[in-house]
């Protein structure tokens, strides 16, 4: 990750894909969330869903995924310019999640996270709190998550807080 | 099996979720495939971090949440999926070895004005690890279906 003071608010991040399979769908789901529309395709054909769709918390853990892939990414491009890797994480937590359409077998959503805000942390000295929306979208073109995640990452220096 | 719809729920109401205590071993693996991060993965790199010691991903926490629903109410309800969630915190980290437990306390019901098969029921979610602290604090609307006539 880039460093507290270099992340600019407004700059968009593409996390990369990933196409969700029948198999890991009720993988998923029977380990964590075995409502039948995640876990049987009749069951799903008969539900509301029509279809059957992977637990909305599969497609966060992929985003995390993938969200990670990214920092790692970040951190080795750094490296081979010579700079440090900022320390990130953990998260204090997230709001304003949205699950807008079923994500259903087959289906390829793209993932991107926004900055929104950034600030000193008051409780952590020499760490600052970022503000991502972030984004999954199929392959209509359709949005199917959103939400706002908090993200502690490392300052260069000791930034004096704001008020909170 | 009676189901519990939507006509079934109460402002005030609690529903408990199902005790699960957390291994090292499920701890690693969920990192593994979905967020591979040091302070998840490993103790002597979580050491130096701002968890202070091995914890498991929020992610793991929340999906454990959720078959802590499953099994302590979702299981025997009409449950139609939820459209979202409005807050989530992460108050505590989770440690190898922690049992969870907790509880949905319903909040607040609404009938769909647009579907008239359906309503949502808003509860506010307690996790809390087995020293009595909460972990894990939440806010989510769960669709649900109205009673067949």
């Amino acid at each position: 990750m880039m460093f507290f003071e270099e992340i600019v608010v407004g700059e968009v991040a593409e996390l990369g894909a990933h196409t969700f399979t029948a198999e890991e769908i009720k993988r998923f789901a029977s380990a964590f969330d075995p409502q039948p529309f995640h876990m049987d395709e009749a069951a799903a054909e008969a539900s509301h869903f029509g279809k059957l769709c992977a637990s909305g918390w599969h497609t966060l853990a992929i985003w995390m995924r993938l969200n990670v892939r990214h920092m790692q990414q970040v951190a080795r491009e750094r490296a081979a310019s010579g700079l440090a890797p900022a320390r990130s994480g953990p998260s204090p937590g997230f709001n304003d999640l949205k699950w807008l359409k079923p994500v259903y077998v087959g289906d390829r959503i793209s993932f991107s996270t926004e900055v929104l805000a950034k600030r000193a942390s008051r409780s952590r000295p020499g760490w600052g709190l970022l503000t991502l929306r972030s984004v999954g979208r199929n392959q209509m073109g359709e949005d199917v998550i959103s939400f706002v995640a908090h993200v502690f990452i490392e300052a260069q220096v000791d930034t004096p807080p704001e008020d909170e | 099996m009676s189901l519990r719809y939507f006509e079934d729920f109460e402002v005030g109401q609690i529903l408990p979720l199902a005790p699960h205590t957390v291994t090292r071993a499920e701890i690693v693996a969920f990192a593994a495939e979905f967020d591979p991060q040091p302070f998840h993965l490993d103790e002597a790199a979580a050491a130096d971090t701002l968890l202070g010691g091995l914890a498991a991903s929020g992610w793991h926490t929340c999906a454990l949440f959720m078959r802590m629903m499953y099994h302590g109410w979702i299981s025997e309800a009409a449950s139609m999926g939820s459209p979202g969630v409005d807050s989530l915190k992460w108050l505590r980290p989770v440690r190898p070895g922690d049992t969870l437990s907790g509880r949905s306390v319903v909040v607040e019901l609404r009938a769909s004005k647009s579907k008239p098969d359906r309503g949502f029921v808003r509860f506010r979610h307690e996790v809390m690890n087995g020293r009595g602290e909460m972990v894990m604090l939440a806010e989510n609307p769960i669709m649900l279906s109205r009673r067949p006539n």
